[in-house]
Order: structure tokens, then sequence, then C-alpha cells
């Protein structure tokens, strides 16, 4: 997979995001079970999250951009139902960018518990 | 880049009396089998209307049970049922629900419609959707049936150990019945899903790009990818949870180091990606009734595709909460309650775009609209309930309540079976040639839904008022029993609803004219059908261009009817379809299906047995039957599977020559096995969280290394499978190149090797003296062995396969389907291998 030059999309690429969400969310949930087993403080663990979660947004910035851009310069349209290799390009970027901006949200839902619980209980 | 190249002589499709003699040939290859026979059938337009009707029995039955629920609740302090009965009433009707009726009535619709919709003539493997639906029936007769020996399960649909685990509660069969009934049908799901998976991908028609698939498919798709991973870590809990009753190995047990939430994680793994699983499907089947009656295409296209996708991953983020309640940290809980909120967004987009494609379309209001419109608004006040209970506090407060039943319901009934009832009457022309009632369809519908409010609106104040679910009575003066008596009335409205449509399906037609064709006047594939419909599905398989051909593609009726397109002929008289690439649907190779036969009845029957005799632990019975099952089983791929053709390839029509025989990633047999791995190796993964779990709340576990298999043992036995891996690429490359004499001795020698693994794995943990019923460290340590052991097996058994395959000239070096297989087993197998001698020899060492 190319990031910065033209992309051939595929069903691969297209959930790219959403899976980021999913290492991003067992990441977490993994972490804080070990950690909280003795209840501990668990600073070191919301400070883990923070910085894979900074980690995880980028990565898919990165492929919102990328699906972002090459949908806006080849085109950009929201009809992409004609029988061409642009416009299952375009419907593949333009779905990436949707998922992209869902799992955005989904990882930034998923950071808040570690502003609120201070501890493990 | 459609049309061929080399131009052959054609038949003349213009030619009436050619028309005549291809359609007498394709019939007759298409046909279903005569008299007892029949019962062999194989092909979707038969296995997909048993499969139907079976669920639907299923759920008749399972409705039944309810009705004698609420009948129980509908006074305070009513004796109508004993407790023991109303117990396995309300587990049956729930188990039954979810299981007999909402997981197989998608697989079903989808066995019928998809080829359909996809313009196949049948999925890629019919005869594992057969054996899938055998399974299911015998599972299920097995599961139900047991209540009227009074040893059905009774302990709620999600059976929590120890409730559940330990005799003195649970004496009899209940459990076990739960555990190996299910365990079974969950095989058949899982061969739906590679069906369904495989068909998605590789059989659309020649054009239709992703960009052009039905929403159903893409829903179709994302379901079936999600029972993959969903469903194997519900078969993981099971082995544990049957170990646990037949051996007392004690994963759940903490007096022995296990713990019963291990078993609330696995199962809720599986179950709260099981709520998506049934209501995807079924908000597909919105997908394609709103744009026929909005008479527009879909608005929104790739919304829809980001909601299906976007659900399919979050829904795995959510199975804490139903565990809100079991202690867990909250910050936990914070984590599972943030994901549930999350996944409202993409459930919303759903139902936003329907309205739109509704509020800008010309809205024809008729049966199916009409369950439809019932169906968002029921389904809306489940998902906003959904919201309120995803909230740690407010669960707190409503957990194990009616006001959580009220909220299951709403999303269950609103969200699953008004779309299933839309479906039967959008879809019956395409299965019965007629369209249902009108009249009785508003009759059922103002029924159900008048019914269905009046039972599960109260059970929201109920459950507010303090009645917790799954009691058998209550007292008066809780003060619910005016709403638990409007709930129960409303039940019997409800139910009198399913009846009118169940007379309505089953009604004698009398001199009833045929409907006309694409009765709703729809856009998709499927309505191609004739009325009635024709066994071979599409008479010609058109070349798509559009997401809507009867609408936009012109002269397309005509042009599929006179043969115009791919393969208008059964000239070898063998049954066939076409097969495309994944992103373009670029033609690829003409598949040839196989037909009718009993092997896939046989082969489950057999399955089957070696479920129902462990249960009683008939173990001689057992072993028996896994024999002949495994027989019957290699029986059906040796004669039915990897068939060399008479010749390389075949002119498909409009001049397009294309292979008859794939290996290799072009086939769909091995997209099957990629696919079906994948699924094992969430099972076994399932296995292994089961050991990482016990490592996080253990401070000891693992116990010190000298405890444990030990180092040598478990080397040896990665050495040997190491070798049975590269002797499986090996022979794999090797028979490529045409070295069969060696390609020969390295599948012996690999499946010596593989048995050789697979003993010196299991002689680890015997000859260090691990019991496995002392603790749950070394009961965990065999579990995960015995599956990596039974693997290298299978992996024998296969390799020994392609050896007698190729010794018998069934395969050479270019039709080399199974050792690619063979092959791709290996590379999962090795990972497993990796995974369980690391986990088991060599993570003690470094604790």
């Amino acid at each position: 997979m190319q990031v910065f030059g033209k992309t051939q999309d595929n069903l691969w690429t297209l959930i790219a995001a959403p899976a980021i969400w999913g290492f991003h969310f067992l990441f977490s949930y993994f972490l804080a079970a070990y950690r909280c087993a003795p209840n501990d403080d668990i600073f070191g663990t919301r400070a883990a999250i923070a910085v894979v979660t900074v980690i995880c947004l980028l990565l898919i910035l990165l492929i919102a951009r990328r699906a972002g851009r090459e949908w806006r310069t080849y085109g950009g349209a929201y009809r992409n139902d004609q029988a061409t290799d642009n416009a299952r390009e375009r419907f593949l970027e333009f779905s990436t960018l949707l998922l992209a901006a869902l799992s955005f949200v989904a990882v930034v839902f998923e950071t808040l518990p570690i502003f609120v619980f201070w501890d493990c209980r | 880049m459609i049309e061929g190249t080399t131009q052959t002589e054609a038949p003349d499709q213009e030619d009436e009396a050619v028309r005549r003699a291809q359609e007498d040939r394709l019939r007759e290859v298409w046909a279903a089998p005569k008299g007892w026979r029949y019962w062999s059938a194989v092909n979707n337009t038969e296995v997909g209307v048993w499969y139907t009707a079976v669920s639907f029995g299923f759920m008749l039955f399972a409705g039944v049970l309810a009705l004698i629920v609420r009948a129980q609740l509908a006074v305070p302090e009513n004796d109508l049922v004993s407790p023991t009965f109303y117990d396995q009433a309300f587990t049956l009707h729930g188990t039954t629900m979810m299981f007999l009726f909402a997981v197989p009535i998608f697989e079903a619709v989808a066995i019928i419609i998809l080829p359909q919709l996809l313009g196949a003539r049948d999925l890629p493997f019919p005869r594992l959707s057969a054996f899938g639906f055998w399974c299911f029936v015998i599972g299920g007769v097995f599961v139900t049936g047991s209540i009227f020996f009074d040893q059905a399960p009774s302990s709620g649909w999600f059976m929590y150990p120890p409730l559940t685990t330990e005799e003195r509660y649970t004496p009899g069969y209940g459990p076990d019945i739960w555990l190996l009934g299910l365990s079974f049908i969950e095989i058949a799901s899982l061969a739906a899903a590679v069906e369904l998976i495989v068909g998605t991908l590789k059989c659309r028609p020649p054009g239709m790009r992703l960009n052009l698939m039905p929403l159903y498919a893409w829903y179709v798709l994302v379901v079936a990818g999600m029972i993959l991973f969903a469903f194997p870590p519900l078969i993981a809990g099971d082995i544990l949870f049957e170990f646990e009753r037949m051996f007392d190995w004690p994963f759940f047990d903490p007096s022995r180091g296990g713990d019963p939430i291990l078993w609330q994680h696995l199962f809720w793994i599986f179950g709260h990606p099981e709520v998506y699983i049934v209501f995807l499907p079924a908000i597909a089947l919105v997908a394609m009734i709103v744009p026929t009656f909005a008479q527009r295409p879909i608005l929104g296209y790739s919304w829809i595709v980001l909601a299906a996708v976007g659900t399919g991953f979050i829904s795995f983020g959510l199975w804490v909460h139903h565990m809100y309640a079991t202690g867990l940290p909250s910050i936990s809980l914070g984590f599972f309650s943030a994901a549930s909120e999350a996944v409202a967004i993409p459930t919303g987009v759903q139902i936003f775009v329907f309205i739109a494609t509704l509020l800008t379309g010309r809205v024809i209001y008729s049966v199916p609209m009409l369950f439809v419109s019932g169906s968002l608004a029921n389904l809306v006040i489940g998902g906003l309930t959904g919201v309120m209970v995803a909230l740690v506090p407010f669960d707190w407060q409503a957990h194990d309540t009616y006001f959580v039943v009220a909220h299951l319901h709403y999303v269950l009934i609103g969200g699953v079976l008004f779309p299933i009832a839309a479906g039967v009457y959008y879809y019956w022309p395409l299965v019965a040639g007629r369209k249902l009632s009108s009249r009785l369809g508003r009759i059922a519908f103002w029924l159900m839904f008048v019914g269905f409010n009046a039972a599960f609106l109260p059970m929201h104040y109920s459950g507010l008022a303090g009645m917790p679910r799954r009691v058998w009575t209550y007292s008066e003066s809780l003060g619910v029993g005016t709403a638990n008596l409007i709930s129960s009335v409303g039940a019997f409205i409800f139910a009198a609803g399913i009846l009118v449509i169940v007379w309505d399906v089953l009604r004698p037609r009398g001199k009833e004219p045929y409907a006309k064709r694409n009765p709703w006047n729809a856009g998709t594939l499927e309505w191609l059908v004739e009325m009635p419909g024709e066994d071979w599905g599409v008479r010609s398989i058109p070349i798509v261009t559009s997401r809507y051909p009867l609408w936009e593609q012109p002269n397309f009726i005509d042009d599929v009817d006179k043969g115009r397109f791919y393969l208008p002929d059964a000239e070898e008289m063998k049954r066939e379809t076409i097969i495309t690439s994944v992103l373009d649907g670029t033609p690829l190779q003409c598949l040839r299906v196989p037909g009718p036969s009993f092997m896939p009845m046989v082969a489950a029957i057999f399955t089957g047995a070696v479920f129902i005799f462990a249960t009683f632990h008939w173990w001689a019975s057992t072993i028996a039957a896994m024999v002949l099952a495994a027989i019957s089983i290699i029986v059906w791929l040796w004669r039915g599977t990897a068939i060399i053709p008479e010749k390389p390839e075949k002119n498909v029509g409009r001049g397009l020559h294309l292979p008859l025989y794939t290996s290799g990633p072009h086939s769909v047999g091995w997209w099957a096995m990629f696919i079906t791995m994948m699924g094992d190796t969430t099972a076994f993964l399932g296995l292994v969280f089961g050991y990482y779990y016990f490592f996080t709340i253990h401070a000891d576990f693992p116990p010190p290394a000298n405890v444990g298999p030990g180092v040598l043992w478990p080397s040896v036995a990665f050495g040997l499978f190491a070798v049975a891996w590269a002797t499986a690429l090996g022979a794999r490359l090797t028979n490529q190149a045409g070295r069969i004499g060696l390609a020969r001795g390295l599948m012996a020698a690999g499946a010596v090797a593989a048995l050789g693994g697979s003993a010196a794995l299991l002689w680890g943990p015997y000859t260090t003296g691990l019991r496995p019923a002392a603790h749950v460290y070394p009961a965990t340590v065999w579990v995960i062995a015995i599956w990596t052991a039974l693997h290298g097996v299978a992996g024998s058994l296969m390799l020994a396969y392609c050896l007698a395959r190729s010794l018998v000239g069934r395969m050479t070096p270019k039709h080399d389907m199974d050792i690619w297989n063979v092959a791709l087993y290996w590379h999962f197998v090795g990972f497993a291998v990796i995974v369980t001698v690391g986990t088991l020899a060599y993570l003690p060492l470094l604790t």
C-alpha cells in the first residue's frame, strides 16, 4: 500500500481505520485489566493509553488524508455508481474516508475513561 | 475487458429452436431429484427453502414457550406451570430464538436470495450448505426436543457457571444438551459463513464491481465475517465448559483457581456481536425494500457501507456491557460504555439514510413498506433504551430487570422480526411465484404492531418498578400486576398476528394466478426470476453495469432471457456458474458446481451422533460415530471435489473462454480453506485468551517452569511440526514443478512427522505429571495442547489424502488444488504451534 502516491484501494484499505480502532480498544482493555489485577495506581497505564491513542489517531488521520485527497483529486463526486475503475476507486476512497471519521470518533470516545478514572475501583 | 479474445462458433441465440434446446438441457441439469431422492437436493432453491421453513418452525415453537411464560406471569402469585418447567421454558425460548431462528434465518434467506441477487446459478459450495442445513435440523431437534423429556436446559440462555457447572445445582443433562447441541449448530453457522463470504466475493456476475454490489450483499459479507470471529470464542467456551462438566477440569471453579467470569467473557464476546449478526441481515432486507417502494436508488450508498462495516467492527467492543454488575474495574467498564455509545452512530446513519431515501422518492404504501415503517419506529425505541443501559450507572439500576427485557425485545422484534416479516411479504413471489394477500398482511401487521407494543412497553415500567427477570412469579405488593396483565394480553395479540402470516403462507391457493414478473417493479437482479421460478436461477449470467440493472440497463431482461449473456447452455450436462474477481467482477473461471448427493446428510448424521452420544457419555459409540463421520467426509471430498475436467477450458458465450479448473488463490476452495481457518484460529485464540486471562488474574499463573509441561517435549513437537509444515509447502512446490516422486515422498514424511509432533506435544504434560482436574493451570495447558495436537492429526490425514489422490492420478502437477489447500492449512497450524509451544513451554521461563 502506498501512502502518499496513488493507491489501489481494496477491501483491506477499507477496513484499515476500524482495525486500528480495534487494536486501540483491545490494547486499552487488556492493559487496564492486567494492571488492575492488584488495585495499584494506574497513572502509567493511563499515560501508555494516551500515547497509543495519539499514535492511533495519527494513523487514522493519515488514512483519512490519503483517501480524502485521492477522492477529491480524481473527481470527488458523491455519485459513484458507474461501471468504471474510476467510480470503484472513488467509492472505496469515500467509504474509507467515512470509516476513518467514524474510527477517529470511536477512538476518542474510547480514550475518555482515562481522564475520568484515576484508579481501579 | 469483459469480452474474450478468441472467437469460436457461437450458437445463434436469436433462433428459438436453439434456445428451446438449451432450456431443456438447463432444466434437466438443475432439476431437483424426484421421489425420496428429493432429500438429496443441494441447490439453493431447495436447501434455502427447507432452511427457512425449519427456522420458522423453531420460531413458532419458541413463540409458544413465550406464551406459556406470559400466561404464567399474567397475574401475581400464579402457579399455572411449575418453577422447573418455567425455567426450562424461558431458557429454551431465548436459546431457540437466538440459535435456531435469528441466526439460521439469516443464513437461510441468504442462501435463497444471494445467488439470485448476484445472477449466479448457485453458491460455490451447495453441498456445504446442505451439510449445514442437516446439522441445523439434527442439533435443533435435539435441543428443543429435550423439553418433552423434562431435560431441557434451565439456567438462562447464557448458561452462567457455577449454576450450570455443578451437578448439585443443575442435575441431569440440560446444560450438556445446550452445550453440545449448540456447538454442533455453530458448525452449521460457520459453514454458512464460509459459503456466503466466498459467494459474495467470487460469484458476482461479470462487471459487478464492489461499488455496484447490492447493499444486501454488503451486509451479508459483513455479517458472515462477524460470524467468523464471533462464534469461535463461544466454541472455545463450550469446550472449556463441557470439559468441566464431563471430566471435572476446573476452568470456572474458583476453589481450584478457575473463574466463572471467564465464561461470561467468552460467551459475550460471542453474544454481543450476535445481536448485530441477527440485526444487520434484517436491516439488509430493509435496504432492498426501501428503494423498491420509494422507486428510486438508495440515497447514500457509501453511508450504508460505512454503517455496515463500522457496526461490524464496533459491535465487537461491547461485550462487557452485559457484565457491568460483575465487579470489573470502572475504567474497564468505561471502555465498553464508550464503544456501546459509539455504535449508535453507524446504526443511526442507516436509519437516516432510509428515511432520506423515502422522503426523496415516491413512496408506494404496501405491506412490506408497512412492516418496514413499524420496524423503524420500534427499533428507534429499542435503540434509545440501549443508549440508556449502555451507561454504567443506569445499567446498575436496571440490570436484570424487566427494563432490559423490554429493551432487548424492542431491538430484536423491532429490528429483526418486523423486517423479516417485511421480507416474507416482499420475497414470497420469488419463492412461490405468487404474492401474499395484502389484506391479510395489513391485518397481521396491525395485530403484531399493537400486540407488540402492548406486550413490551409496560415492561419498561415493570422493570423500573423493580420486577427482576427470569422470576417464576411475583408478589402482588410489587404493584406490577396490571402492567403484567397488559403485557400478557399484548403477547397473545402479537401471536395472533404471527398466526395470520402463517395462515397466509400456508392457505390453499386454488387457481389463483401467478404474479406478474418483477411484481414490485424492483431494480435488482433477483427479480429476473420468472413466475414461477426455474431451478436454474438465471437464464444467462448477465453483464452488470449498474446498481439497479432492471431499471437502468436497457433491454436487460430480454437479453438475459434470450441467453445473450454468459452460460446460456449446459452442453456438457453439468451444473456451472461463473467465478469473478473480488474488486471488479472480471470473469476468472467457469465453476462446475456439484449436484444432488446424500453425502452431506450422511456426514451431518454421523457428526450429530458424535455430539449426541457424547452428551450421554456413551464413549464407545461416540468414538465409532467420530470415525464414521470422518470417513463420510473423506468419501464426500474424494468423490465430489477437485474433479479434473474433461477439457481445460470452455466457451461460456460471447467468445469468452474460461478455465474449468483453477487452484491456489484463484480457486474458491482455497478461499474457503482460508476463511475456515480464520474461524478455526479464532477459536484457538479463544482458548489462549483463557490462558492469558488466568495469567492476568493470578500472580502464580503460570507456576515455576519445573511444574509445567517442560521445555524438552514441546520443543521436540515444535521441531516435528516444523518439518510437517515444510514438507506440506515443499510438496506443493515440487508437485507443481512436476517432480511427483519427490512430492509424494514429502507428503508421506509430513504425515508421519505431524503424527509425531502431536504425540510429542501431548507427551510433555503427561510425562511431567500435570493432572488436569487438580488445578486450572494443568487443565489449561492440556486443553491447548489437545487442540493443537488434534490439528496436527487432521493435518496428517490431509497430507495422506493428498498422497492418495496423487497415487491414483486425481491430483497432478496441473490439477493441484488439494495440496494447495492443505499447504494453506499447514500455515495456520504452524501459527497455532508457535503460539502453543511459546505459551506452554517458554512463557513460564520468563516469569
